[in-house]
C-alpha cells in the first residue's frame, strides 16, 4: 500500500475510501509497504490513531473525574466515606439546596464569594486587556529599545506564579513592605500604615498582583494579531487624510475582533477560575474582602472534608461557567457578522 | 530552515528592516503620515508609567535578594545597606529546596516531553485529515480549558488514589501522576497552536513527501515537523511554564519527597521568622529557568500564535 493512496482520504473524506474497491489499486509509485494492516482500515483509522493519545489523557485527568465529580455532588461524602466513596448515601438535591439556600450561613456565603468574583474577574479582565492592548499598539512601530522593552513586559508572564506573586505578598507586608513605606513614609498619603494582607484592602492588593501577572498574556496575543493586519489598510488610511488616533479606532481595533473575542473569553475563564493568586498572596484563609471562588470551595471541601457539597458548589460554578460561555459565544459572533454584513 | 521561517514571521511588519540605520529622532512612522504630538507624548508617558510598575517588583526581587537581613527585617530601603550574596547560600539550607528544584525540573520536562509528542500527533491528525467527529474532538478539547480544576481535583485524587489501590501503579503522590496531569493541562493550547501552526505549513511539502515515499508519518516527521519548528519550541515552552508554575495540584498531589517548588516555596513563610531575603532569593533562583527560557525563545511563542490566531 503506498502513502499517497493513504493521503487520498483527507481530500475527499472517509466516506469516499469505504465506498471504494473492496482492494484499492496500488498507487502511481506502485512501492509495496507495510502489508500488515489492512489498506482500509489503515486510510480511515490513521487520523483517529493520531488523535487516540490526546483523547484518552483528557478523558483520564478531565472527563472522567469532571463526571464524578458531578456525581459526587449528589453524594453525601464526608471524611468516614472518603476510602470507600461509592458507599456514600446519597443525597440527592441536598448539597445543592445547601450551596443555594442564601439565608443560611453556607449560602450566603458563597453568594458573596460568587460576587466578589465577579467584581475581581470584570475588573481585572478590562484592566488586562485595556493595558495589553494599548502597550502593543504603542509598540507596533520599530523604535530603539523596543526588543528590551518587550521582554521587560513579557517577564511577569513568564515568572511563575508562586515566585511572582510571593514578591508582592513582600512589598504588601505592613512593617516591611514598600507600598507601605512609599505610602505612608515617603508620599505621607496616610497616617497609619494599612494592612494590605487582610481586611478590605485585600481586595485591592489581589487586583493589582493579578492585573501585574496578567496583562502581559493580552500584551502578546494583540502582539500576534497585529501582525495579521494588512499594511496595506494603513497606507491606504493615510493617503485618505486619516490621522493616527483613526487609524487605530477605524483600522487597528475593528480588525482585532477575532482575536479579541478568544482573548477575553480566556482571560475571562483564567482569571474567574483563579486558584494560585489568591492561594499564594494569603495562604489558606483568604480574607473576605478577596475570598474568590475557587478558594471559597476549597476551603469548604479540602479544609471541611465536606467534599459532597464542595462538589455541588464546583458544578454550580461550571454550571455558571458555561452559561456565561455560550452566551458570549453567541453574542460576540452574531455582533461579528452583523458588522461584517 | 527554522529560522528564515521565524525571521520572517516574527518581524512584525519589516518597514524598519529595509530602511537606513535610523537616528533616534528619524524613527519610522507607524504611517507615512507623521505621528501627531498628542501621539508621541500619549505613547511614551504610558510606556513610561508602565515600565515603572513591572520593573518595581523586580527590582524589589533582586535587590532585596541581596540584602542583608537586617534590611528586610525593618522598614524597607529602596537602596539596600550593603550588598551580601549570603541569601543565595542559605536559601539551600533553610528548606530542601534543591529536593523541590529536581522535582520540578523531572516533572516539568516530563510533562513538556510528552505533552508536546501527543499534541504533534494529534494536531497532525486534524489539519491533514478529514473525518467523522473532528469537530467533535476540537471543541472537547478546547472546552477542558473551561472546566475550574477545583471540580476535577478531588474526582482526579480518587481515581490516582484507586488506580494506585488496584493496580499497584503509584499514581497519587508520585512525579507520574503529577506528569500526567500538568500534560493534560498545556494540551488543549498546545493542539489549538500547532493546527494553526501545521496549517501553515503548505500541504505540497508532505505530498511531494509521500510520493517520494514516505508514510504519513514520514511526511509529519521530515517535513512537517521541522517546517513547523517555531511553533513546536512555542508550544514546548508554554507546556513547561505551565507545569513549572502549577499550584492547586501540587498541593495537593504531593507528598514530602516528591514536592515541588510551587509548594516548597511557600515553606519559607511558614517557618518562624520570615527571611524576606532568603525568600527573595529563592524565587528568583526558582524563576531563572523559566524566565531565561522564555525570554529567549518569546518571538518563536509570537510567531507561534500569529499563525495560530489566523484561524
Amino acid at each position: 500500500m503506498t502513502a499517497t493512496a493513504a493521503r487520498r482520504p483527507a481530500a475527499s473524506g472517509p466516506g469516499a475510501g469505504a465506498a471504494g474497491a473492496g482492494r484499492p489499486s496500488p498507487g502511481p509509485a506502485g512501492a509495496r509497504r507495510r502489508p500488515r494492516i489492512p489498506a482500509r482500515l489503515r486510510k480511515i483509522g490513521l487520523p483517529y490513531l493520531l488523535l487516540l493519545p490526546a483523547l484518552l489523557l483528557e478523558l483520564l485527568v478531565h472527563l472522567v473525574p469532571m463526571v464524578i465529580g458531578i456525581w459526587m455532588a449528589f453524594k453525601e461524602i464526608t471524611q468516614f466515606y472518603i476510602a470507600n466513596w461509592g458507599d456514600a448515601p446519597w443525597a440527592g438535591l441536598d448539597n445543592f439546596a445547601l450551596a443555594v439556600d442564601f439565608n443560611a450561613p453556607v449560602g450566603e456565603a458563597l453568594l458573596r464569594s460568587f460576587f466578589t468574583t465577579c467584581l475581581f474577574t470584570v475588573l481585572s479582565v478590562g484592566l488586562c486587556w485595556c493595558v495589553g492592548t494599548a502597550a502593543a499598539i504603542f509598540m507596533q512601530d520599530n523604535f530603539r529599545g523596543r526588543g528590551i522593552l518587550r521582554a521587560l513586559f513579557l517577564t511577569p508572564y513568564a515568572l511563575p506564579v508562586y515566585a511572582a506573586v510571593i514578591t508582592w505578598a513582600f512589598m504588601f507586608q505592613r512593617d516591611y513592605g514598600l507600598v507601605n513605606h512609599v505610602l505612608t513614609d515617603q508620599l505621607g498619603l496616610t497616617g497609619e500604615r494599612p494592612f494590605w494582607l487582610i481586611g478590605d484592602n485585600a481586595f485591592v492588593a489581589l487586583l493589582t498582583v493579578s492585573v501585574w501577572k496578567g496583562w502581559p498574556f493580552a500584551f502578546l496575543i494583540v502582539m500576534a494579531g497585529l501582525q495579521n493586519i494588512p499594511k496595506e489598510l494603513y497606507e491606504a488610511a493615510a493617503i485618505d487624510g486619516a490621522g493616527v488616533w483613526q487609524q487605530i479606532r477605524r483600522i487597528t481595533l475593528p480588525s482585532l475582533a477575532p482575536v479579541n473575542q478568544v482573548l477575553i473569553l480566556v482571560l475571562f475563564l483564567w482569571t474567574f477560575n483563579d486558584f494560585n493568586t489568591p492561594f499564594v498572596l494569603f495562604g489558606d484563609s483568604a480574607p473576605e474582602s478577596a475570598d474568590l471562588i475557587s478558594i471559597h470551595i476549597y476551603q469548604s471541601s479540602f479544609v471541611t472534608w465536606n467534599f459532597g457539597s464542595g462538589s455541588a458548589m464546583s458544578a454550580l460554578l461550571l454550571l455558571f461557567l458555561l452559561v456565561v460561555t455560550a452566551a458570549y459565544l453567541l453574542v460576540t459572533s452574531r455582533g461579528r457578522k452583523s458588522s461584517d454584513g | 530552515m527554522a529560522d528564515t521561517t521565524l525571521t520572517k514571521t516574527a518581524e512584525p511588519t519589516g518597514r524598519a528592516s529595509g530602511q537606513p540605520p535610523a537616528g533616534p529622532r528619524s524613527r519610522p512612522a507607524r504611517s507615512p503620515m507623521a505621528s501627531p504630538r498628542s501621539f508621541v507624548w500619549t505613547r511614551w508617558i504610558f510606556l513610561a508609567v508602565l515600565t515603572v510598575f513591572v520593573l518595581v517588583p523586580i527590582y524589589v526581587m533582586i535587590s532585596s535578594s541581596l540584602k542583608p537581613l537586617q534590611d528586610v527585617s525593618g522598614e524597607f530601603r529602596w537602596i539596600p545597606s550593603g550588598l551580601t550574596v549570603r541569601p543565595y547560600f542559605d536559601i539551600w539550607e533553610t528548606v530542601p529546596l534543591a529536593r523541590y528544584f529536581v522535582n520540578s525540573l523531572i516533572v516539568a520536562g516530563a510533562a513538556t516531553v510528552f505533552s508536546v509528542i501527543v499534541a504533534v500527533f494529534a494536531a497532525y491528525g486534524v489539519s491533514r485529515y478529514r473525518f467523522r467527529g473532528k469537530r467533535v474532538f476540537t471543541v472537547t478539547v478546547l472546552s477542558t480549558q473551561m472546566f475550574p480544576g477545583i471540580l476535577f481535583l478531588l474526582p482526579l485524587f480518587l481515581i490516582y488514589v484507586n488506580i494506585g489501590n488496584a493496580t499497584g501503579i503509584a499514581l497519587f503522590g508520585s512525579r507520574g501522576g503529577l506528569i500526567l496531569t500538568y500534560l493534560t493541562f498545556s494540551l488543549p493550547f498546545s493542539i489549538w497552536m500547532l493546527i494553526g501552526y501545521f496549517e501553515s505549513v503548505p500541504r505540497e511539502l508532505d505530498e511531494a513527501a509521500t510520493v517520494d515515499g514516505c508514510g504519513p508519518l514520514g511526511a509529519l516527521f521530515r517535513v512537517v515537523v521541522p517546517a513547523a519548528t517555531p511553533g513546536i519550541v512555542a508550544v514546548g515552552v508554554y507546556s513547561f511554564m505551565t507545569a513549572w508554575g502549577e499550584v492547586l495540584f501540587a498541593s495537593v498531589m504531593t507528598n514530602d519527597t516528591t514536592r515541588t517548588l510551587s509548594i516548597g516555596l511557600q515553606s519559607y513563610a511558614t517557618q518562624n521568622d520570615v527571611y524576606w531575603n532568603q525568600v527573595m532569593a529563592a524565587s528568583l533562583v526558582v524563576s531563572v529557568p523559566v524566565v531565561a527560557g522564555f525570554l529567549l525563545l518569546q518571538r518563536y511563542l509570537v510567531a507561534g500564535l500569529t499563525a495560530g490566531s489566523v484561524k
